[in-house]
């Protein structure tokens, strides 16, 4: 009976391979193997999602098959899909220095942050109506900040340096009698810039602010501890650890008032309603254990990788700034400025030769402005967009990143050949 | 996301690259908004579009508007490249996505700014066709959510 167990939910996944033990035809650890079955692709956007590992798949394929009971009936047949989800809790408590019953699962980064923000407004509106937070955020916190402001808040947005790290005075400057709550991130998803969160939550607790941290890009990547780091609600993302998509968690320290966020049945402790993503929380949790088990040595490759990458493509192309701090980034980031050429161009060319990676042009943000991470960091228009986000993974190999640089180098030479400021570049400065 | 012939028009564009003494140049867009086109025309005695040629900076819908817009003026007259519209344009193209229809806009402009230029320059006047704005922008207008 193994195919039967096998084949049906791995076609709902939609890999095609038939299989008899997982391990093996999920191991595509090699080059070339990954390279067949996966049509010469070379996925450096891992900051947008990652690869669903085949461990995590293996266990999450029972919560289709066998155990496809509701967590909420009361008979046997049930226990299993409770018991994923508390082990999966357990996991990530574990990993914070947190409590179990601080943890409670979304839908992924976007309804955590959403929670974390709209919630504390609404719980402690009565204290005041002053937010802070910063320019650089993911829309997520922005667009939930500006929804709010429309409904009777105050959002201080902080200004960052030119590496995009928030500024501390600043930050202490802002805060008011007002200010129920600072939320900034941990680590921005564009440019990789790991803000100071220790300092911010000192500062917080000084004031007796609540401080929530969207950790989507630092959570499995990055060691914390919410309470070395005076965090009061964090937010995480399965998919930016090599967990499924759709499935996320917001940690809430015990004492806050916490309002639910998505009101129906109750699961998670009444605070949010609706059947648990049982087969999606359990891949969530093994890709928890593997990441935090990982972590140092997994930073250390992608760094390595990462510098090989900066430094080929700041001294090869010409007109190029990185943006973002030189070291102080996400361990898997790099983000380029290329002058006098258009980031969508870049992209579509790049995709035609297997490369993905994205980029904060205004025609990948769908208006006519690019990236408000870049306009943050002082970047003038026409060169925020020409930028190029390349996030990797331990996957990657150097062989990869050399061919990527040629590519690289040589798209930006025609797009260039055919830019109007390009021309008058070089006609001024002939 | 886009069509084949968008596709082809952007990776193999036509007629890139410039003219020198051109007859008219035309360069509209502006960096801000991430578009600029500027087209160059060569236009013999008969009022005959002899060569044109272009450069865009922007994203591979403006590229490939550009590279069409080029061709389709082309041995044409003055008068009947003026019949060339973004419209026309679009629909040569087979159709861009809705966000990336203002990059037509610009091709139309950037050819009425090079023909402005070459009328200016010979002291004749081009049926129809008016001074160019050199700055195209669009106004989203905000949803409320
Ligand atoms: C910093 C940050 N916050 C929030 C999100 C949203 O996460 P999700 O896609 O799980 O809703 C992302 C991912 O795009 C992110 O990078």
């Amino acid at each position: 009976m193994v195919e039967r167990k096998y084949i049906i939910p791995i076609a709902m996944l939609g890999i095609y391979y038939i299989i008899e033990n997982v391990d093996e035809a999920f191991n595509f650890n090699t080059t070339e193997r990954r390279i067949t079955y996966m049509k010469q692709t070379i996925y450096l956007d891992n900051a947008a999602t990652t690869r669903t590992r085949p461990e995590v798949v293996e266990v999450m394929i029972p919560y289709f098959t066998e155990n496809y009971g509701n967590p909420s009936s009361v008979y046997e047949f049930s226990a299993p899909c409770k018991q994923a989800i508390a082990h999966t809790r357990e996991t990530i408590a574990k990993s914070l220095g947190a409590k179990t019953n601080e943890i409670y699962f979304t839908a992924g980064g976007t309804e955590s942050d959403n929670w974390a923000i709209k919630a504390t407004a609404e719980a402690y509106a009565s204290k005041g109506k002053h937010i802070i937070t910063s320019k650089i955020e993911h829309h997520a916190v922005l667009h939930t900040c500006e929804y709010l402001e429309k409904r009777g808040f105050e959002v201080t947005y902080l200004d960052v340096d030119e590496y995009g790290t928030v500024k501390l005075d600043e930050l202490k400057k802002a805060i008011r009698p007002d200010t129920i709550l600072i939320s900034i991130m941990f680590a921005n998803n564009e440019i990789g810039t790991v803000e100071p969160i220790k300092e911010i939550g000192k500062i917080a607790g000084a004031h007796g602010i609540l401080f929530h941290t969207d950790a989507v890009q630092a959570y499995g990547h990055i060691p914390i501890n919410v309470d070395e780091y005076g965090i009061d609600m964090l937010s995480s993302s399965s998919h930016k650890l090599n967990g499924p998509k759709g499935v996320g968690f917001l940690y809430i320290r015990t004492g806050l008032k916490t309002r639910s966020f998505v009101h129906g049945g109750a699961q998670e402790r009444k605070r949010r309603g609706g059947t648990e993503n049982v087969p999606g929380i359990a891949g969530y949790g093994k890709a928890v254990e593997i990441a935090m088990a990982s972590m140092e040595e997994r930073a250390k490759k992608e760094t390595e990788l990462r510098d090989y990458l900066i430094e080929r493509v700041i001294s090869e192309v010409p007109y190029t700034r990185l943006n973002g701090h030189r070291t102080n980034r996400l361990s898997n980031n790099a983000n380029f400025a290329f002058q006098f050429i258009e980031g969508e161009s870049l992209l579509i060319m790049l995709d035609s030769n297997g490369i993905c990676g994205s980029s904060g042009s205004a025609c990948t943000s769908g208006s006519l402005d690019p990236s408000h991470v870049l306009l943050a960091i002082g970047l003038p228009h026409e060169i925020a967009h020409g930028s190029l986000r390349l996030t990797l993974s331990e996957e990657n190999t150097k062989e990869e990143i050399d061919f990527v640089v040629e590519k690289i180098k040589e798209i930006v030479a025609r797009l260039r050949s055919m830019s109007p400021l390009y021309e008058d570049f070089m006609k001024q400065t002939r | 996301m886009y069509t084949e012939k968008v596709m082809d028009h952007f990776q193999n564009p036509r007629n890139v690259g410039e003219i020198e003494n051109a007859s008219g140049t035309g360069t509209v867009g502006n960096a801000k908004c991430g578009d600029i086109m500027r087209i160059y025309l060569d236009i013999d005695k008969n009022q005959v579009i002899r060569d044109v040629k272009f450069k865009t900076f922007g994203c591979g819908a403006a590229v490939a508007t550009s590279s069409m817009a080029t061709e389709m003026v082309k041995g044409k007259t003055v008068q009947e490249a003026m019949e060339v519209t973004n419209k026309a344009v679009m629909e040569a193209l087979d159709g861009l996505p809705p966000v990336k229809v203002h990059c037509s806009l610009l091709a139309e402009e950037a050819i009425h700014a090079a023909l402005w230029d070459y009328a200016e320059k010979n002291g004749i006047t081009i049926e129809g066709l008016e001074k160019p704005k050199s700055d195209i922008s669009e106004h989203d207008e905000d949803e409320e959510y």
